[in-house]
C-alpha cells in the first residue's frame, strides 16, 4: 500500500483533482487498522498529513478500515467488493463515521483523492 | 457541405395516461423484428441503450425500444410534481410497463431490465408472463438491503447530481472504457431531486420479491440473467441465489463488469447478451 503521507505530492500535482475539491475545507481521519492519519484540506489541496497516536484529535468525519481490505484496496486492480470505498462499506469493512456532510458533498472528490494511494501497474 | 450523419435512432413522445394522469411519455426505437423493451436503471434514463439501439446487427432481427419512466430522461413529471414526493411502487411500475406495452401494440415483446428493471422483469414474469417471449434480468437480484444512508441523494445542502453519480461511481466495473463510464455517470448528474431516491424506495422497500421468485415459471416465460461481478449493489452472488430459487434460469457472470453493462462497456457487454439474443431468436414461438 501507498503511505497516505506521500497523499500531498500525488493530489497537489492533479491540478484538475484540486479544482474539483475547490471548495473543501476539513480534516478527516483515515484509520487503516490501528493506525490513523488526520488528513488536513484547505481549498482541494492536501495541506498536511499527520500519523497517529494523537491527543484529542479532531475531525469532521473517519474512515475506519481494515488493515487487509485497504491492502486490497489498494491494489492496481482490486478484487471486486474492495475497488470502492461505498462497496466496502456494503462488505462492512469500511466504516465512515462523524460529520459525513464535507464527504458526501464532495464524493467524486474524496473517492479520487483516496485513489492516489492506490499502486500503479 | 458536411452531410448530417443520423442515427437509426427515433426518439418520440407517447402521448398515454399512466396511473390515471395525463403524460409525454419519451421514446426511442430502431430497428425491427422482435420487440426488446429495455429499462433503465434507478435515478437515470433510457441513453442507457444507446449502443443497442445503433448495433447494426441487433437492429436486423430486433425492434429495440427504450422509453424514459416518469420523472426521468425527458419524460416529464405529470402535472402537480412539484406538491409530492416520488415513490416508485411495484404496482405503479408494473402498470406503466403493461400500459406502454399495450399502446405501443407489442406482440410478445422480449423484456429486459437492468437494476430495477431487472428486479421488475421478475414481477413481470411471475404476474404477467403469457405477454411476454422471454425476460432478461441484468444486474438482478430479488431484494437489496440499503447499505449506505438513502438520505444523501435527496437534500438541499449538498448538489444532487454529483452526489448522485459519486454514489454509483464505484458500482461502474473495472473494465469499463472511461467514455462509457462517465456517459454513464452523467445521466447520473442530471437526474432530478429525489429521483434516484424515489426509485430506491421500489428497490429497497417495496419490491422485494424474495418470498414468490420460486413461483415463476420459465417455461410460460423463458428467464435469464446476467450480472457483472464487480457490482456491489446486486452482486453475483444474488443474481446466483436467485437462480437457484428459478427452476429453469440461465445465468452469465460478466467478470470486469458492473452494475449497468449495457452502457458502462456497451461492446463487451454485447458479446454476453448476443448469444442470448439469439437462443430467443431460434426458440419456437409459443402456441
Amino acid at each position: 500500500m501507498q503511505d497516505p503521507q506521500r497523499l500531498p505530492e500525488r493530489v497537489n500535482g492533479d491540478g484538475w483533482l484540486v479544482h474539483r475539491g475547490r471548495f473543501v475545507d476539513t480534516t478527516f481521519l483515515l484509520e487503516v487498522g490501528d493506525q490513523g492519519y488526520l488528513i488536513r484540506i484547505l481549498d482541494g489541496r492536501v495541506e498536511s498529513v499527520r500519523p497517529g497516536p494523537f491527543v484529542m484529535a479532531r475531525w469532521s468525519f473517519a474512515i475506519r478500515v481494515q488493515e487487509e481490505a485497504w491492502a486490497e484496496y489498494c491494489q492496481p486492480y482490486p478484487k471486486p467488493g474492495y475497488h470502492d470505498i461505498l462497496a466496502m462499506v456494503k462488505f462492512k469493512t469500511l466504516k465512515l463515521e462523524g460529520d459525513q456532510h464535507p464527504l458526501m458533498a464532495n464524493l467524486l472528490y474524496f473517492k479520487d483523492v483516496l485513489v492516489k494511494l492506490r499502486e500503479t501497474i | 457541405m458536411t452531410e448530417a450523419i443520423f442515427e437509426p435512432v427515433i426518439g418520440r413522445y407517447l402521448r398515454l395516461d399512466l396511473l390515471g394522469e395525463p403524460h409525454r411519455l419519451y421514446i426511442e426505437e430502431a430497428g425491427q423484428g422482435i420487440p426488446l423493451l429495455c429499462l433503465h436503471t434507478a435515478g437515470s434514463d433510457s441513453r442507457q441503450y444507446r449502443a443497442l439501439l445503433n448495433d447494426a446487427e441487433l437492429l436486423k432481427e430486433y425492434r429495440v425500444i427504450a422509453f424514459d419512466l416518469p420523472w426521468h430522461g425527458k419524460t416529464s413529471p405529470p402535472p402537480g410534481w412539484q406538491n409530492r414526493e416520488y415513490k416508485l411502487t411495484s404496482q405503479a411500475y408494473t402498470d406503466i410497463i403493461m400500459t406502454v406495452c399495450e399502446a405501443l401494440g407489442l406482440d410478445q415483446p422480449v423484456v429486459m431490465g437492468c437494476s430495477i428493471g431487472g428486479r421488475i422483469v421478475l414481477h413481470l414474469a411471475l404476474e404477467h408472463a403469457s405477454h411476454f417471449r422471454a425476460i432478461i434480468g441484468l444486474q438482478s437480484g430479488a431484494h437489496v438491503e440499503p447499505y449506505y444512508d438513502l438520505q444523501w441523494l435527496h437534500r438541499p445542502d449538498v448538489q444532487g447530481g454529483e452526489t448522485c453519480a459519486g454514489i454509483v461511481s464505484g458500482l461502474v466495473g473495472p473494465a469499463a472504457p472511461d467514455d462509457g463510464r462517465w456517459e454513464t455517470l452523467w445521466h447520473y448528474m442530471q437526474g432530478g431531486p429525489g429521483i434516484f431516491k424515489g426509485d430506491l424506495h421500489f428497490y429497497t422497500v417495496d419490491g422485494d420479491i424474495r418470498d414468490r421468485v420460486a413461483e415463476i415459471n420459465t417455461e410460460l416465460c423463458p428467464v435469464y440473467l446476467l450480472s457483472g461481478d464487480y457490482d456491489y449493489s446486486c452482486t453475483a452472488d444474488d443474481t446466483r441465489a436467485l437462480g437457484r430459487l428459478i427452476k429453469g434460469t440461465e445465468i452469465t457472470i460478466m467478470p470486469g463488469v458492473g452494475h449497468f453493462p449495457m452502457s458502462e462497456d456497451p461492446d463487451g457487454f454485447l458479446q454476453y447478451l448476443w448469444p442470448v439474443l439469439e437462443k430467443i431468436r431460434h426458440a419456437e414461438a409459443r402456441p
